[in-house]
């Protein structure tokens, strides 16, 4: 990837971030959750997913389909960027008039299906997925959920039949931010060690740095990473990142806004995106 | 023909169709071998059944998805809801062993809220073919609509030939005026059967198959409790939820006036037993249904000379 790929893609992310946050004085989100995973999204929609504009109501596209729903500011975000969502459409936030509501759906174009309910998009992205097989198109599937949404039964079943279907069209990327709804999933539930569940599973797993754009690339590009299996690609993140009062914090699942905290999130976002230029000019 | 051939045969004539089954291949053993390129078995996870199933729809496809009806309706529930009801998607979920077809197997098994259940997701119709010439009847008319369908499969075999299917459209035997009988899938031939011992004994008899659940045949629901002095529905289900719970809605929404005896599951698990112990044991075969209707009979006469006597 060259400079200037990287530099559209680091101006993208800040865009996205600043669309993800602009809703968060309308109504409220869980933008911790889409902050953690903006960056995966980004990259995902920019240099790896075959959709755009004008083939994403196409049956030859590639899918994406966002598991853990909370996060979808950071899919209205990409989509606005892409040019599928009007911008203006992100100020209808939880008005009747529109669809822009804390999961995601088909009224918004480019949204493969509706999230909500955690644990759902993987058996679908399954049945996608046998679906491209049977009829030979090499297009493929990815599936972005959250850690916390490991704790679903039905990820662990959509998994054995990935296996058995030798699905290696698809790869589930984790937004693991070690942080679910309320508490820490190693304190909950304990996940770990993550990869070698994948493994077991018979899924081949990497592991990155899921705000590094280079690693993201470096790992990407060896999809799927085995022949015949699943590719599942951990992702280490930080639920908030960019915004160091929600950076982490425990409590900041769910956040609203006043206006004056979303300006100090602004100048927040334009200062660190500036030393970030500087530092890779 | 059987359920398999048929299946074989809008598979080929639809090249959409997949069948799908959570391992439970009682009804569609065969297929298999005939058609393994259309076949994908996932293993016993119901939920995920269904979710794979969205995707496949998702993508033009025409699935048809075999499971257990009181896992399916049940453990898979939210999914149904959610992945195929919400989207409208073109899933068609055939469930197996519903209501006393799961003979021996206990509680566990017995799928007797189901039509309760998947009535109350939008956009999920259903089909309650009254046995396997039923089925095959309306088979292809429920395949290939466009929009998502719960089958309670049963392949008992006829004892009557039915009409030609359409949907929303209930099958209707004789035109008597004294007693209208609304019955649905498994209990059609023991309402038949009682149909006629109640006419051999003399009473005017009509009989409703109604076939499709959702959508109903409300017009022959109304046209019925309007000519009939007396009507009954029968059902292997609870009352709460299925065909009782249907008309009595009819009813107060059309602000009807009936006798109604509903014949039903009250809030209770059967006797797990082989399907016709099952019928005689819990009072749902022939001869125990006309006892109950002739009982109600009776009993609404006294009501009525009770009310008589008082008057004098």
């Amino acid at each position: 990837m060259d400079n200037k790929k990287l530099k559209e893609i680091k101006e993208t992310s800040k865009n996205v971030r600043e669309h993800i946050i602009s809703i968060s004085n309308k109504g409220g989100a869980f933008i911790g959750s889409a902050l953690s995973c903006s960056d995966l999204i980004v990259f995902l929609y920019k240099n790896f997913l075959n959709v755009n504009k004008d083939n994403y109501q196409s049956k030859n596209r590639d899918y994406f389909f966002l598991s853990k729903g909370h996060a979808v500011p950071a899919l209205y975000g990409i989509l606005v960027e892409l040019g599928m969502l009007e911008k203006e459409r992100l100020n209808n936030h939880l008005q009747t008039n529109d669809f822009i509501y804390w999961h995601p759906n088909t009224k918004i174009p480019g949204v493969d299906f509706h999230s909500g309910s955690l644990g759902h998009s993987l058996s679908i992205a399954v049945g996608v997925a046998i679906d491209l097989k049977l009829e030979g198109n090499k297009n493929k599937v990815v599936v972005l959920m959250g850690d916390g949404e490991l704790n679903e039964g039905s990820i662990w079943e959509s998994l054995l039949i990935a296996n058995a279907y030798k699905l290696d069209n698809m790869i589930i990327i984790i937004d693991r931010n070690q942080i679910q709804a309320n508490l820490y999933t190693e304190e909950l539930i304990p996940l770990n060690p993550l990869n070698l569940k994948f493994e077991s599973f018979g899924c081949s797993v990497k592991q990155i740095d899921g705000h590094n754009f280079l690693d993201m690339h470096e790992t990407l590009k060896e999809f799927p990473f085995e022949k015949n299996r699943p590719s599942v690609m951990i992702a280490d993140t930080i639920r908030g990142k960019g915004i160091s009062s929600i950076e982490n914090k425990i409590n900041k699942w769910f956040v609203e806004n006043n206006d004056f905290e979303l300006i100090e999130y602004f100048n927040e976002l334009n200062i660190s995106h500036e030393y970030e230029f500087e530092m890779s000019n | 023909m059987n359920y398999e051939e048929k299946l074989i045969e809008l598979a080929h004539k639809n090249e959409n169709i997949l069948i799908l089954t959570a391992e439970n291949r009682a009804s569609i053993r065969n297929l298999p071998k005939v058609i393994s390129n259309k076949f994908i078995d996932t293993g016993i996870c119901e939920q995920t059944l269904v979710g794979i199933s969205a995707g496949l729809a998702l993508r033009g496809k025409v699935p048809i998805v075999h499971a257990i009806a009181a896992f399916l309706t049940m453990r898979a529930f939210e999914f149904i809801r959610t992945d195929i009801g919400y989207p409208n998607l073109n899933v068609k979920l055939v469930g197996n062993f519903a209501g006393f077809l799961s003979e021996g197997n206990g509680p566990t098994h017995q799928a007797i809220e189901d039509i309760s259940l998947m009535r109350t997701i939008p956009n999920i119709n259903i089909f309650c073919p009254a046995d396997i010439d039923d089925l095959i009847k309306g088979l292809s008319t429920v395949i290939n609509y466009n929009r998502p369908f719960y089958i309670r499969y049963n392949d008992l075999q006829p004892i009557v030939e039915h009409e030609e299917f359409a949907l929303g459209k209930a099958e209707v035997f004789g035109d008597g005026n004294e007693i209208g009988i609304f019955v649905y899938g498994t209990l059609f031939n023991e309402a038949y059967n009682a149909k006629e011992i109640l006419e051999s004994e003399g009473y005017s008899v009509r009989l409703i198959n109604l076939r499709t659940l959702k959508p109903i045949d409300e017009y022959e629901i109304i046209n019925t409790i309007n000519s009939c002095k007396t009507i009954v529905s029968i059902e292997d289900h609870y009352r709460i939820g299925g065909l009782y719970s249907i008309i009595t809605e009819i009813i107060v929404k059309e602000k009807l006036i009936a006798d109604f005896l509903p014949i039903n599951l009250q809030n209770k698990f059967f006797k797990p037993t082989k399907f016709k112990n099952i019928l005689t044991h819990e009072g749902f075969a022939a001869n125990n249904l006309v006892n109950k209707i002739k009982e109600y009979l009776y009993k609404k006469e006294k009501k009525i000379d009770v009310e008589w006597s008082n008057v004098k």
